[in-house]
């Protein structure tokens, strides 16, 4: 095709995204750092560090969106397939779903996801902290990384425990002969808890990630969005977990 | 104020990168996305039409042997079904509108530069286009592909000892369908970002255009129906391959081999799949819509008449989309109440759909109409999507869906209501913004032929189905003549089908060399050749939201009979002077 | 609408008008419609040579959207709502009612493929059935278990045979996969789904031969899945049914399990 492609150059170069924009801050009481977004008034054109981090914000909760109905599918069948027993030779209803004994490491391992949510809200609050925020903003240091590291370093070392304990919590299962195949509550727990730690696992190498990324990264707003993403998603793992564990103690 | 500032230090844009490969193919750049996601389609559309013209010929004349293959055996025939209807509805009629027009118009709809995460959206093809392979893999596997439809109703689909293909032809299908759940849930993600954060300044909601609120509703209605796909397709996976038994009964007597283990419910699979398919047919059809909203009102020269009633149809339908899953399952036994239940929702669903139908067939009478090609196209849209409309309150009720459930009235049903509207709609778009991507305008002559001759060939093909399913003749059957009812009154209609589809597939031939003959020696566009106020036709890449879309109609000024987004009502001073003039960014 | 078949299920009646009424409705509809968009489109040619357009546009009229949308939609909910009403009666007489008592019971098996017809025999009785002895060419398709004293006098059929004017319990499963067991000639229509029991109540009233479909897509026999539905008189259904009981009495049930080597499989 002889034309271009398009009548205007579109830019495809990485912008700027906030150069000259100030990093946004957690400033009392709105939370949320100020209420200025007059969409009116604000220019996305260059679109600022607030409207960056929203950007990213967005993407990650639609993603979450879609991994909540994930897990809410993967529950259904924990909901239906008790039911789903059939008539046998004697026309006695049969049902082979039998309850599984949680493994107590569970409780542990709860405790230590719930902790672990704690350290990253921890982190990602140190890094919207106004007067640190200001002081890495003007290149001062980086005041706000140094407190948000070691938080951030406590939550992949309990990240790991968790999937550690989880790990165990399968060894001993399958000690008790409880194998993925065994039977449908077993593929069930397995299939759930399977995907969680996956989840969790993946959540690990973005805690890695935004370990290196708050040292390695330029921008503060960069930075502030790594950790702040990546605090999303765990916050959210630990929520699912939650509502997994729930389910899997008080409705066998 | 900082950020309102922040444009004027930017640095200079880079130059564009060089050469063919990272310009249009390797790129991030969501025009060059677009053209790639059209490719992708039209390379679906036509190994799915080739496919149904083998269906069509195969039911007429079963004896004939086709090119290169020979004689259909009905295994053959039922894969050929299967990879049709898989082929249509997820690669053309999610792709094109869901992802092909976004990444054309979308950002420059809302006044963006780019979208949210240009990298992601890039990731989101490769996946299609992956997940695109895996699928035709199908067809060369041992045994062939899948034949057990586009639903794949387990347990049918999870024993692989139920027939040819439901081996390694199902599993490529499994793949392929998990492939294009993640690339349709990341795309979209990016979708819903851009929309909602990266709107230009002045773009508020009030002035979307209603198909940036239709993808807006389509793509909240993609994460949450492909996601729970995804979750459906891992546990049928799981049941094929690792002993689970979800989708499973117990006591299985396959070709009369008990099958140990199971003790799930084929239930869930229909559940959690209509869970997917009823919001996958809005998904497809709601850009559609936006877009025959738009271009009525641009080709009448006059607004949308109740904008944000419009606004409110298209997400009371994506929302309501949601809840009417059950109506594919009346037959399945299901408690009765339940379908009472679903029939009262279908049918809600059809009041903001006819509410739409309604101000687009008000928007008719207003103005001066101007029969172009994408208008011809929007009609076309419309009389399809009332066609196949009208017959869905009569499928919403359980009591006669018991009868018509897997007819071929249903197959007319979604192929007017989805397939025809949708791809009509598709080709209005293709006509209407083609001179973004070529500069020039497409033949509008060889255009009309191409709607003239679609337009009959559609309704000839699929209008006489509503019969054979009357007949009661079923969907999926590789002959007509079986051993006991072989619907000999139907034979003159199926033929008569078979030569309008013949018909209809011809006619695309006139779009094909329209597309290539226009992009060298078509009219040249101009800047905005349809007189259009949206931004997608705005010189500057960066522009300013001033008014409403579609404002079309004498009150627009004494010259002209529209008003562009981008331009301002009263030339000064503003009405919202200060504010929306920030010093330094008014525009020359 | 005369395209169906002839009906002759007692629900028949209600359903063919229901039916009609709708399409007519519909089609009525669907007529004024394309008519409305060919006016517009012969208005848009007629007024090609006029100058300038027609009218003011009056956007934001509230009675040009009060005529045009919201008088019509109103119209159309009620039409909705009336459907909805009208077919509701049918659906609730069909389904939302305890069985007959007095109804005739038949059980349907669907299998890859073929359909079977279990009647109970003369205890009323359905025997036990077992996976493991389904044999189709031992002679025993759905695995009746010779153990059970039910099961002497189950009867199986490949064809279903019921009587003229009386109620009829369907009890509907399959094997392997689901099937969509449908009569179009009494318009009924239900999946039978393996692991589930349906049940389906009809009444038969025209003696005749009505061909018996599957309409959910079961694997490449799919469109050879028919038999035949006779509808016969009450004495010819006693008649029959006894001859089929002596035979099934008379004949031992086999208990050979399919996956034994000593039966060759043709």
């Amino acid at each position: 095709m002889p034309a271009t492609f398009t009548r205007h150059q579109v830019e495809i170069e990485k912008r700027d995204t906030g150069y000259g924009g100030k990093p946004p801050v957690d400033r009392r009481p709105t939370g949320g750092g100020g209420g200025d977004d007059n969409w009116d008034s604000h220019s996305s054109r260059h679109g600022g560090p607030r409207e960056l981090l929203i950007r990213y914000r967005l993407a990650v909760l639609s993603g979450l969106a879609g991994d909540f109905v994930f897990f809410a599918v993967l529950v259904s069948a924990f909901f239906v397939r008790p039911t789903a027993g059939h008539i046998d030779a004697g026309a006695n209803f049969v049902s082979d779903w039998h309850p599984i004994a949680i493994p107590p490491i569970l409780w542990i391992n709860t405790a230590i996801l719930l902790l672990s949510s704690l350290t990253i809200e921890v982190a990602r609050r140190q890094l919207f902290h106004e007067i640190d925020v200001m002081e890495e903003w003007l290149g001062l240091g980086r005041p706000a990384v140094r407190r948000a590291a070691p938080w951030l370093a406590a939550t992949i070392l309990l990240g790991g425990l968790f999937l550690t304990g989880q790990w165990i919590a399968w060894q001993q299962l399958a000690a008790q002969g409880l194998f993925f195949a065994t039977n449908p509550n077993s593929h069930f727990f397995y299939l759930v808890t399977g995907a969680h730690a996956f989840h969790l696992f993946l959540g690990l190498f973005a805690l890695l990630f935004a370990l290196v990324a708050i040292f390695r990264l330029k921008k503060v707003e960069m930075r502030q969005i790594a950790l702040d993403c990546t605090a999303w998603f765990w916050h959210a793992m630990t929520l699912f977990w939650i509502f997994l564990f729930v389910l899997l103690v008080c409705y066998q | 104020m900082n950020a309102r500032m922040a444009g004027q230090a930017s640095a200079p844009p880079a130059l564009p990168p060089r050469g063919f490969l990272r310009r249009r193919i390797f790129t991030s750049d969501h025009r060059a996305l677009a053209v790639l996601y059209l490719l992708l389609g039209l390379a679906a559309v036509t190994i799915g039409t080739l496919l149904s013209l083998v269906i069509r010929v195969h039911r007429v004349w079963p004896a004939v042997a086709f090119p290169f293959y020979g004689m259909l055996r009905p295994e053959d025939y039922l894969a050929v079904v299967t990879m049709h209807g898989t082929l249509m509805v997820f690669f053309v009629l999610t792709v094109v509108p869901q992802s092909a027009f976004p990444n054309l118009v979308l950002p420059a709809q809302i006044g963006a530069d780019r979208m949210a995460f240009p990298r992601l959206n890039a990731a989101a093809f490769w996946l299609t286009l992956a997940s695109l392979f895996v699928l035709l893999a199908a067809f060369f596997v041992p045994r062939g592909a899948p034949i057990s439809g586009w639903t794949s109703y387990p347990p049918f689909s999870a024993i692989p000892a139920t027939g040819p293909g439901q081996g390694a032809g199902m599993d490529c299908w499994l793949a392929a369908i998990g492939l294009f759940c993640i690339a349709a849930v990341a795309s979209s993600a990016n979708f819903l970002a851009t929309i909602l954060a990266r709107r230009g300044q002045g773009m508020t909601f009030g002035r979307l255009p209603l198909t940036v609120w239709s993808w807006l509703a389509s793509s909240a209605l993609t994460v949450i129906a492909f996601s729970t796909l995804f979750a459906a397709a891992l546990m049928l996976f799981a049941d094929r391959h690792f002993g689970t038994s979800f989708f499973i009964p117990a006591g299985e007597v396959i070709s009369g081999i008990p099958r140990a283990g199971g003790g799930g419910s084929p239930m869930l699979w229909l559940h959690l799949f209509w869970f997917f398919g009823h919001p996958e047919v809005y998904i497809s059809i709601l850009p559609g819509m936006g877009l025959a909203s738009a271009l009525l009102a641009n080709f009448t020269r006059r607004p949308v008449p109740a904008y944000r009633f419009m606004v409110a149809a298209t997400l009371l339908i994506g929302f309501l989309g949601l809840g009417v899953w059950g109506h594919h399952l009346f037959v399945s036994g299901m408690n009765p109440y339940a379908g009472t239940a679903f029939g009262l929702t279908t049918i809600a669903i059809a009041v903001p759909s006819s509410a739409e139908v309604l101000t687009w067939l008000a928007m008719l009478f207003r103005g001066r109409m101007q029969l172009t090609t994408p208008m011809l196209f929007t009609l076309g849209f419309i009389s399809f999507f009332i066609a196949g409309g009208l017959t869905g309150p009569i499928l919403a009720q359980p009591a006669l869906d018991a009868y018509l459930h897997n007819t071929f009235f249903v197959v007319a049903h979604f192929h007017l209501v989805m397939a025809m509207a949708g791809v009509f709609s598709v080709f209005a778009g293709i006509y209407y913004w083609y001179p973004l991507l070529t500069e020039r305008l497409m033949n509008q002559t060889l255009g009309k032929a191409h709607f003239w001759i679609s337009l009959i060939a559609a309704y000839g093909t699929f209008f006489p189905m509503h019969f054979a399913g009357l007949a009661g003749e079923p969907r999926h059957y590789a002959q007509l003549a079986g051993p006991i009812e072989s619907f000999p009154s139907l034979i003159p209609v199926e033929r008569g089908i078979t030569f309008a589809a013949l018909t209809l597939a011809t006619a695309q031939l006139i779009f094909f060399f329209n597309v290539i003959y226009s992009a060298r020696h078509g009219v040249r566009a101009g800047g905005n050749p349809w007189r259009a106020t949206t931004h997608e036709w705005c010189p500057d890449a960066h522009p300013i939201t001033r008014g409403e879309p579609y404002a079309y109609g004498p009150e627009s000024g004494p010259e002209k009979d529209f008003l562009p987004q981008w331009e301002s009502a009263t030339p000064a001073p503003s009405q919202f002077g200060a504010r929306e003039y920030p010093s330094g960014l008014k525009p020359e | 609408m005369n395209w169906l078949p002839p009906n002759g299920a007692l629900h028949g009646t209600g359903f063919d008008q229901l039916l009609r009424w709708n399409l007519d409705t519909m089609f009525w509809l669907f007529v004024a419609a394309q008519v409305l968009i060919v006016l517009a489109m012969l208005l848009a040619v007629l007024r090609r040579g006029s100058a300038q357009a027609t009218g003011p546009a009056q956007p934001r009229s509230f009675r040009f959207f009060l005529f045009t949308e919201l008088l019509p939609l109103l119209a159309i909910t009620a039409l909705y709502i009336a459907m909805v009403v009208t077919s509701h009666h049918l659906w609730a007489a069909r389904r939302e009612q305890a069985n007959a008592r007095n109804a005739v019971r038949v059980e349907v098996t669907g299998v890859q493929f073929a359909w079977y017809f279990r009647y109970p025999g003369d205890d009323g009785i359905y025997g036990r059935l077992v996976p493991d002895l389904v044999n189709a060419p031992a002679g025993n398709p759905l695995g009746l278990d010779p153990n059970d004293p039910h099961s002497r006098d189950d009867i199986v059929s490949p064809v279903l045979v019921l009587p003229a004017g009386q109620p009829v319990d369907l009890r509907l499963r399959s094997l392997d996969v689901i099937h969509g067991f449908f009569i179009p000639g009494m318009r009924l229509k239900q999946d039978a789904i393996p692991g589930m029991i349906g049940h389906l109540q009809f009444t038969p009233e025209v003696p005749g031969v009505y061909p018996v479909l599957c309409t959910q897509v079961c694997g490449l026999g799919h469109a050879r899945m028919q038999t035949r539905l006779r509808v016969v008189t009450e004495t010819e259904f006693r008649r029959w049914l006894d001859a089929r009981e002596r035979i099934a009495l008379a004949t031992p049930i086999p208990d050979i399990p399919a996956s034994s080597p000593a039966v060759a499989r043709p």
